[in-house]
């Protein structure tokens, strides 16, 4: 197996790769989680404060309302927003995403006992033995992941660009999913391409698409008038 | 036909199915009718097989992206876990939880063993030199004890009791939550904290019955202390048969056979965290309640200890055979 790629065994046979997040997407999500969570504990701590400024609390139980709550938001961070939401803040902008060594959706026991190996992982300071084991292990793999059956992977941006592109199009256009490529490649090079030979393709596809224009219609139109329509073709 | 043309003419035709897959992968799966999860399924299949046609067509192009990625998604949401209904829950305490607990059974036992004898070394040491107790207890703690007062006295005075037990049985878990996970160290980390836990009980026991405290320590403890410890023995247990996995390996490799086990044994630990959530609450509410006769702690500390075995077999789920 790849040590930088989970290979996915469809149902069907038919096989997917995904790139598994490295040392630096995972160290990134995490600065980013902690930061949050820092805050938001901190958050918590100065309002029970602000609050119980005015009541008469005993000092262990005013540290206890204050800390409490705090420590619980926390500690209970990762596991709450990655079994109720598709992921956490941070892995969401670093663009990664945890899935099972097969690919699926991790369940909530998984992701449980991901996160009760943090204890491990972040052992003795600052997550060293975690990080050290996603240096060296296969797929780049803390302790918790190999519990859990688990590994972080990149979201694949190009392909669910690709996915709500032609989405949108096939909908909206009525095109052929390789027109539709067409078209958009044309018009992301449009300012880079030499402006005659782009008028040329630009008729070409346009005579391709539609059958109303005529060869004289499309001749009469300048450079402007043909990225104008490729563009509404898009749009549409 | 040449290739480009072949790929132009069917992905025309298929441009009117994709368009509706696409749709289709944008509606929650949740809430959907048998009728239409088996259709998912059949366009799953569909999907497969229009991909491996537009790799072979199209390997490069936009489209052989697009379907990858709705292949993807909808991989993702069929081989998925089936969410938890109440039978599942059921079916978890009533026969995973106890099989679990039956392997582990000798182990827990052991390390009970274990416990009691570190306790008496702890005893002993103390004992034998009082001055270690320094390296056990904080300076407070030995303070007051050498003042006649035990640390755990006017504790409701200083604590609500719900705050009490909060503080307790999240600490209480994260001993067992560190217990299971220090297994990963082949087993040893969890000998270690049991053993640590032994002698420390055993340590405070002397201290406290050398300041002729020791009978308003075991009264404190009575009620909630022999689940408690019983939670850490059987935590610890599950941290050695992780631990084993690694040594032992039951599958072609350790990682897989240590995922087998964490996930496996992992599922004690949902059963300990409910018991230690009742030992926070006794050890906040009754435990520091000096007006609670030690009889009545006995009998609390005993029907509680009674109740955990039969949570831990499954018992307390089953029904009685109809005769």
């Amino acid at each position: 197996m790849d040590r930088e790629q989970v290979r996915i065994a469809g149902l069907t046979g038919v096989e997917i790769t995904l790139e598994v997040a490295g040392v630096g997407s995972r160290s990134f999500a995490f600065i980013i989680d902690w930061h949050i969570r820092v805050l938001a504990a901190l958050a918590w701590f100065l309002m029970a404060a602000l609050f119980a400024q005015g009541m008469q609390l005993k000092p262990a139980t005013l540290g206890q309302i204050m800390g409490v709550p705090a420590l619980a938001i926390y500690f209970l961070y990762h596991p709450i927003l990655e079994m109720f939401t598709a992921g956490t803040p941070g892995k969401r902008m670093a663009g990664v995403r945890i899935v099972t060594r097969q690919g699926g959706t991790p369940s909530i026991g998984a992701l449980l006992v991901r996160n009760l190996f943090r204890l491990i992982d972040s052992f003795p300071v600052f997550y060293l033995v975690g990080l050290l084991f996603c240096l060296f292990s296969e797929q780049r793999v803390r302790v918790g992941d190999m519990a859990a059956g688990t590994v972080l992977v990149l979201s694949d941006t190009e392909r669910e660009r690709s996915l709500r592109t032609l989405g949108a199009q096939l909908a909206n256009t009525g095109l052929a999913p390789n027109v539709i490529e067409l078209v958009n490649d044309l018009v992301q090079r449009w300012p880079w391409l030499d402006a005659r030979a782009r008028d040329d393709i630009a008729r070409l596809v346009l005579v391709h698409v539609d059958a109303s224009l005529s060869t004289e219609t499309l001749v009469a139109m300048n450079d402007l008038e043909l990225r104008r329509r490729l563009g509404a073709l898009r749009a549409a | 036909m040449r290739p480009e043309a072949q790929a132009d003419a069917w992905m025309r035709a298929r441009a009117a199915v994709w368009s509706q897959w696409i749709a289709q992968a944008q509606q929650p799966a949740r809430g959907l009718t048998v009728e239409q999860a088996q259709r998912r399924v059949d366009s799953y299949r569909a999907i497969a097989r229009d991909l491996t046609i537009a790799r072979k067509l199209a390997p490069r192009s936009g489209a052989t992206a697009a379907l990858e990625s709705l292949y993807l998604s909808t991989h993702s949401r069929i081989d998925t876990a089936a969410p938890h209904s109440s039978s599942s829950l059921l079916r978890l305490f009533r026969d995973e939880i106890p099989e679990v607990m039956a392997t582990l059974r000798p182990t827990t036992l052991w390390l009970a063993l274990l416990m009691l004898v570190c306790a008496l070394a702890g005893w002993w040491l103390i004992t034998t030199y009082p001055d270690l107790i320094s390296l056990i207890a904080s300076p407070a703690m030995i303070d007051r004890v050498e003042h006649g007062q035990l640390w755990t006295d006017n504790l409701l005075s200083v604590t609500p009791p719900a705050v009490l037990s909060l503080s307790i049985l999240s600490n209480n878990i994260l001993v067992s939550i560190s217990a299971f996970c220090a297994g990963v160290l082949f087993g040893l980390g969890a000998f270690y904290i049991v053993a640590f836990n032994g002698l420390m009980l055993g340590a405070m026991f002397a201290f406290t019955h050398q300041h002729g405290l020791d009978g308003g320590l075991l009264q404190f403890v009575m009620a909630h202390g022999p689940v408690e410890l019983s939670v850490i023995c059987i935590a610890g247990a599950a941290g050695v048969a992780l631990g084993e996995s690694l040594i032992r390996p039951t599958l072609p490799t350790r990682r897989e056979s240590f995922q087998y086990a964490a996930s496996r044994i992992g599922r004690v630990l949902l059963a300990c965290a409910i018991l230690l959530i009742g030992c926070g609450l006794i050890e906040g509410f009754i435990s520091p309640d000096p007006g609670i006769p030690f009889i009545s702690r006995v009998i609390i500390g005993l029907l509680w200890w009674t109740l955990m075995l039969l949570f831990l077999s499954g018992r307390l789920f089953r029904r009685a055979p109809v005769s």
